[in-house]
């Protein structure tokens, strides 16, 4: 019998060779093994009544299994088969399914104390942290904003942050290339947002990973500024198409760079035809009362 | 570069569900849309899998073309990239495989009695 399957031989014979038999056990759970026996049993010259059990056959070694008989030094084989064989599991598990749950754990947190969580997205220097602490700056008196700061290195855009006056907490990834959500729930918790709040979490600049790591939060940002190329998104449709909204800063350089914002957003909409977009200056602030207003509709 | 926190995430998955076990051949399942770089996957996976029971671990990938549905016509068509335009002119499609990203099958070592 196999230890795996329960699976039981045709114990009636000895069988000389099983090449590649190939069989499916559905397993009481519901799991599915398809394994396949290579044995090759030499033949036995019809004396081998020798049952062995399970539990002992594990205990000897299985390679060139020889046993002597009692009544003589001539070699016999055991007529059960007992090889190492492969045994195939069916497993069909999302490689991201341990960051996935944990994003619907975050998820959850977040919905019961009615809080909006950002994941803010964008290649580095495209002016995440300085709309992010001008953000807050701004909406201090009207909103509670938390941040989470993830770098690879450096506490310096926590630092930033910090001189808004609101709570930061800064995840160094290291060697990491973005954020994940388990990541998000140690910070979090270090973090300890209140009730009908907002938190910003700033992912590391990469238009390539974070699109793939949920982090359970309500809404993806992805922020370009106009000094990358206007055809980033379809460059990165990746993270355009999981993006909820785009952010385009820097625009009070558009009289000075070659962006085209049309083009830019025709082709935002092409990968993603729902995405909300604003346009936003930090220096000459045009463009962000529709993104506070945007924001405060999130809360009330 | 995140390839070499998804085979960390493969070898993981894999070495709970062998038990101990060896493992002999590991299949995964990697869509053309899903970002990921199936050459990149076996590069990592030949050094993360060093010292655990995947080591001696054959890799094996199936890459799932990109196929899209329209959402106004229904209509269902090959795409390359997670984006496309129908034949009817709309841009609102869904993508209906190609972001696959799964570790379909593995087979450990067994001592069959």
């Amino acid at each position: 019998m196999c230890v795996t399957c329960g699976c039981s031989d045709d114990n009636s014979g000895v069988r000389i060779s099983n090449l590649e038999d190939t069989h499916t056990h559905t397993l009481p759970d519901g799991t599915t093994i398809t394994h396949t026996h290579t044995h090759s049993h030499p033949l036995d010259n019809g004396n081998s009544t020798t049952n062995i059990k399970a539990s002992e056959l594990q205990d000897l070694e299985l390679k060139n299994l020889e046993l002597e008989n009692s009544e003589g030094n001539s070699k016999i084989y055991p007529k059960i088969h007992s090889k190492i064989h492969g045994t195939t599991l069916s497993i069909e598990e999302n490689i991201l399914s341990k960051n996935n749950l944990r994003a619907v754990q975050n998820k959850e947190w977040f919905t019961q104390k009615n809080i909006f969580a950002l994941n803010l997205m964008s290649s580095p220097g495209s002016g995440k942290t300085t709309l992010l602490a001008k953000t807050i700056n701004d909406l201090k008196n009207q909103l509670v904003i938390n941040v989470i700061e993830g770098d690879q290195e450096t506490i310096n855009d926590a630092q930033k942050i910090r001189e808004t006056g609101c709570s930061v907490v800064q995840i160094n990834t290291g060697t990491g290339c973005h954020l994940d959500a388990e990541m998000i729930e140690k910070g979090l918790q270090e973090l300890n947002p209140p009730v009908n709040s907002v938190v910003m979490i700033e992912n590391v600049g990469n238009l390539v990973c974070p699109a793939l790591f949920d982090l359970g939060e309500t809404c993806k940002v992805v922020i370009l500024s106009v000094t990358e190329g206007d055809d980033k998104p379809i460059k990165y449709p990746h993270i355009f198409r999981n993006s909820d909204v785009m952010v385009i800063t820097k625009i009070d350089l558009l009289p000075y760079v070659n962006f085209d914002i049309e083009r830019c957003i025709e082709y935002a909409q092409q990968v993603n035809p729902d995405i909300q977009i604003f346009q936003v200056s930090v220096v000459n602030e045009s463009g962000l009362k529709s993104w506070y207003e945007w924001l405060k509709d999130k809360i009330i | 570069m995140h390839e070499l926190g998804i085979t960390q995430n493969i070898v993981a998955i894999v070495t709970e569900c062998a038990e101990g076990r060896k493992v002999q051949r590991v299949l995964l399942e990697i869509g053309k849309l899903s970002a990921i770089m199936p050459d990149a996957v076996r590069f990592c996976f030949d050094v993360i899998s060093q010292n655990t029971v995947l080591e001696a671990a054959k890799l094996e990938i199936i890459e799932t073309n990109g196929i899209a549905k329209c959402l106004r016509c229904e209509n269902e068509f090959s795409v390359d990239k997670p984006f496309g335009k129908c034949s009817c002119g709309s841009n609102e499609i869904n993508l209906i495989a190609g972001e696959e990203l799964k570790i379909k099958e593995i087979e450990i070592e067994e001592i069959c009695v």
